[in-house]
C-alpha cells in the first residue's frame, strides 16, 4: 500500500466541499441575504431613481448596463469573503489540524475551500441576477456560454485570492484590509457603474491597468454583448492568474507557511 | 524485521526564532505498546508529537509510522495515525455528531459508512446524548471526550494523546484510563504524554523521558521504578503526637499531630519501623504511599 485510493481522496474532497457549503448555507442570513439587499438598493437608487437622468450607457438603459457589473461585484466579494473567512476561521480555531493531520492531499484541501467559495460566489451571482429581473424584467443574456464561463473563472480566481490572504493573515484585521482597501476601490473603479469610454483619455489609460475592468467587461460582453476590452486577452489573463495563484497556494500549503510551525 | 509502530531517528527541530526544541532524538515504540513520553514544560514533547502528525515541520531526521516514512509516504502514514492534541481543535459552532462524521470523511469514510461507527464511538464515550449539541456548549470534560472520539473514528493503529486528561475531574480521568486500556488491549498502540505521572505509571508499559530536546530515559516502566531506592510512606496514627519520634535509620517528620511521614530506603524494612514505633508506644492505624514514586524519580532525573 503506497497511497490512499483515488476513491478515498474523492470522499475527503467531497467531505470538505460539502462542509464548506453547509457552513455558508447555515449562516445564510449573513452570507446570501446581504448581497440581495445591497444590490436591491443599488438598483433602486442608481437604476430607478438616478438612472433615468443619466440616460443610456453604451446604447443600453443605465439599469441594464449596471446589471452585469453588480453581479460581478457580488461574485467577487462573496467568493473572496467565503474563503478568506472560512480558512482563517479554521486557522484561528485550530480545526485546520483536523485537515493537516488527515491523509488528504494538499491539492484536495485547496480545492475543497475553492469549491466552497465558488459555490457561494455563483449562488450569490444567481440571486442578484434574479433580483435584477425585478427591476428590469425584460433582461436577456446574449451569450450564456461566455457568461457562465466568466462567472466560473471569476469565482475561482477570487476564491484563490481569498485563500492566499487567509494563509498570511494573523488577525481578523488582516482578513478585512485587502477587501476594504484594495478590492472594493478596484471594483468600483473597474467599470461596474460606467463605461471607461466616458473618461478622459488619461484616466481611461489608468483604468486599463485595473484588473477588475477586464473581469467586469468580459462578463458584460457575455450578458449584453458590449465590452471596453479585448475578450480573448481578458480570458487569457484570468486563466493565467488562476494558474499563478493555484501554484502559489499549493506551494504555501506544501511549505506550511502560515499553517505549520 | 521488527515492526515498530513508531520509529524516530535523529529528529531535530529548530524554530524560526532559533530555539532548538529537539536536538536529534531517536525513539522506537513497539507495535501494541502503551508508551509514556514525559518531560517538563518546554522539553520538546509537543514538538515531537507535532512533527509526527505533520503539524510541525521538522528541521532534519526521519519519522516512520508503521514503517511508512512521513516524507515519502505521508498519506498512508497519516491514515494509520490518530492524534489527540493538547489544545481543542474542532469548530466550536458545529454539532458533536457533525464534527465526528466530518472527521471520518477526511479519512475517506463515506457518510453512510461513518454513521454506525460514529454512533458507537459517541455511545462508548458518553457523548451520544449530546450529539446534537454545539461543541461550544459542552463542558471541559466532554470536549476532551470529543477530541478522543475524533482521533479514533478512523480506527488508527497508533494513537498519540498529548495530555488528554489535563483539567479533567478524577472520575472522568479514571473512565478515560479504562477506555484507553481497553483500546490498547484490542491492539491499538498508544503513546501518551501527561503531567500526571500516576497516569503514566498506571497505564504505560514503557517510558521515555525527554528534557531540553533530548531523550534522557527510554526504558520499561518496571525497570525505571526499580531504580528508585527510596519510597515515602504516610502513617495515620491512632493517638496524636506533639513531635516526631527519633528512630535510628529512619527519618520521620510530623505532618500534623495524627500523621507521620517517612522515607524508607530499599535496604531497610518497613517492619523494623513498625517494631520501633511499637516500642515507643506509637500505634499505626493505616499506611499509604507518600506520593507518586514516578514523580520522585522524574524530578531526580531532570535535575541531573
Amino acid at each position: 500500500m503506497n497511497n490512499i485510493t483515488n476513491r478515498k481522496i474523492l470522499i475527503t474532497l467531497w467531505t470538505l466541499t460539502s462542509k464548506e457549503i453547509r457552513r455558508f448555507m447555515r449562516i445564510w442570513i449573513q452570507t446570501l441575504v446581504p448581497p440581495a439587499v445591497t444590490m436591491s438598493l443599488y438598483f433602486v437608487i442608481f437604476g430607478s431613481l438616478i438612472g433615468p437622468r443619466i440616460g443610456e450607457m453604451d446604447g443600453f438603459d443605465y439599469v441594464q448596463f449596471m446589471i452585469p457589473g453588480l453581479i460581478m461585484m457580488s461574485v467577487i466579494t462573496n467568493s473572496y469573503a467565503n474563503v478568506v473567512s472560512s480558512f482563517y476561521g479554521v486557522k484561528f480555531q485550530k480545526s485546520i489540524e483536523e485537515l493537516l493531520i488527515s491523509p488528504m492531499p494538499h491539492w484536495a484541501i485547496l480545492l475543497g475551500f475553492i469549491l466552497g467559495g465558488v459555490s457561494r460566489g455563483i449562488l450569490v451571482g444567481i440571486i442578484v441576477f434574479f433580483v435584477s429581473l425585478i427591476f428590469y424584467p425584460e433582461f436577456e443574456i446574449v451569450n450564456l456560454g461566455l457568461t457562465s464561463l466568466v462567472l466560473l473563472l471569476t469565482a475561482i480566481l477570487f476564491s484563490l485570492m481569498g485563500f492566499i490572504n487567509a494563509v498570511f493573515a494573523d488577525s481578523f484585521d488582516d482578513i478585512s484590509v485587502i477587501p476594504t482597501f484594495v478590492l472594493t476601490p478596484l471594483i468600483y473603479l473597474g467599470g461596474v457603474f460606467y463605461s471607461i469610454n466616458i473618461l478622459p483619455e488619461f484616466w481611461r489609460q489608468v483604468s486599463m491597468a485595473n484588473p477588475m475592468l477586464y473581469v467586469v467587461n468580459t462578463f458584460r460582453e457575455g450578458m449584453l454583448g458590449i465590452s471596453d476590452v479585448s475578450i480573448s486577452f481578458s480570458l487569457i489573463m484570468i486563466s493565467l492568474f488562476i494558474f499563478i495563484f493555484t501554484s502559489l497556494s499549493l506551494y504555501l500549503l506544501h511549505k506550511g507557511i502560515g499553517i505549520r510551525e | 524485521m521488527k515492526n515498530f509502530a513508531l520509529e524516530i531517528s535523529n529528529l531535530k527541530k529548530v524554530y524560526s526564532g532559533g530555539t532548538e526544541a529537539l536536538k536529534g532524538i531517536s525513539l522506537r515504540v513497539n507495535e501494541g505498546d502503551f508508551y509514556a513520553l514525559l518531560g517538563p514544560n518546554g522539553a520538546g514533547k509537543s514538538s515531537t508529537i507535532g512533527i509526527i502528525g505533520t503539524l510541525v515541520t521538522k528541521t532534519s531526521g526521519t519519522v516512520k509510522i508503521f514503517n511508512h516514512d512521513i516524507d515519502q509516504n505521508v498519506s498512508v502514514a497519516k491514515s494509520v495515525l490518530g492524534v489527540v492534541s493538547q489544545e481543542l481543535n474542532f469548530s466550536q459552532f458545529e454539532k458533536v455528531i457533525d464534527i465526528v462524521t466530518t472527521q471520518a470523511g477526511f479519512y475517506g469514510i463515506t457518510r453512510s459508512a461513518a454513521k454506525p461507527k460514529v454512533k458507537l464511538m459517541l455511545q462508548r464515550l458518553g457523548l451520544w446524548d449530546k450529539r446534537n449539541d454545539q461543541a461550544r456548549t459542552l463542558s471541559g470534560g466532554y470536549k476532551r471526550r470529543l477530541m478522543i472520539a475524533k482521533a479514533l473514528i478512523h480506527e488508527p493503529k497508533l494513537l498519540i494523546l498529548d495530555e488528554p486528561t489535563a483539567g479533567v475531574d478524577i472520575e472522568l480521568r479514571r473512565e478515560m484510563w479504562d477506555f484507553l486500556k481497553e483500546i490498547n488491549n484490542n491492539g491499538t498502540t498508544i503513546i501518551l504524554t501527561t503531567h500526571y505521572l500516576e497516569e503514566a505509571e498506571q497505564l504505560c508499559r514503557n517510558i521515555g523521558i525527554i528534557d531540553q530536546g533530548e531523550i534522557i530515559v527510554d526504558t520499561s516502566m518496571k525497570d525505571l521504578l526499580r531504580r528508585l531506592d527510596v519510597q515515602g510512606f504516610v502513617l495515620d496514627l491512632e493517638e496524636p503526637l506533639e513531635k516526631a519520634p527519633e528512630i535510628d535509620g529512619f527519618e520521620l517528620r510530623l505532618e500534623d499531630s495524627l500523621t507521620l511521614v517517612t522515607a524508607v530506603s530499599k535496604s531497610s524494612s518497613i517492619n523494623n519501623l513498625f517494631m520501633e514505633l511499637n516500642k515507643v508506644g506509637i500505634n499505626v492505624k493505616s499506611m499509604r504511599n507518600e506520593s507518586n514514586r514516578l514523580e520522585e524519580l522524574f524530578i531526580e532525573m531532570i535535575k541531573k
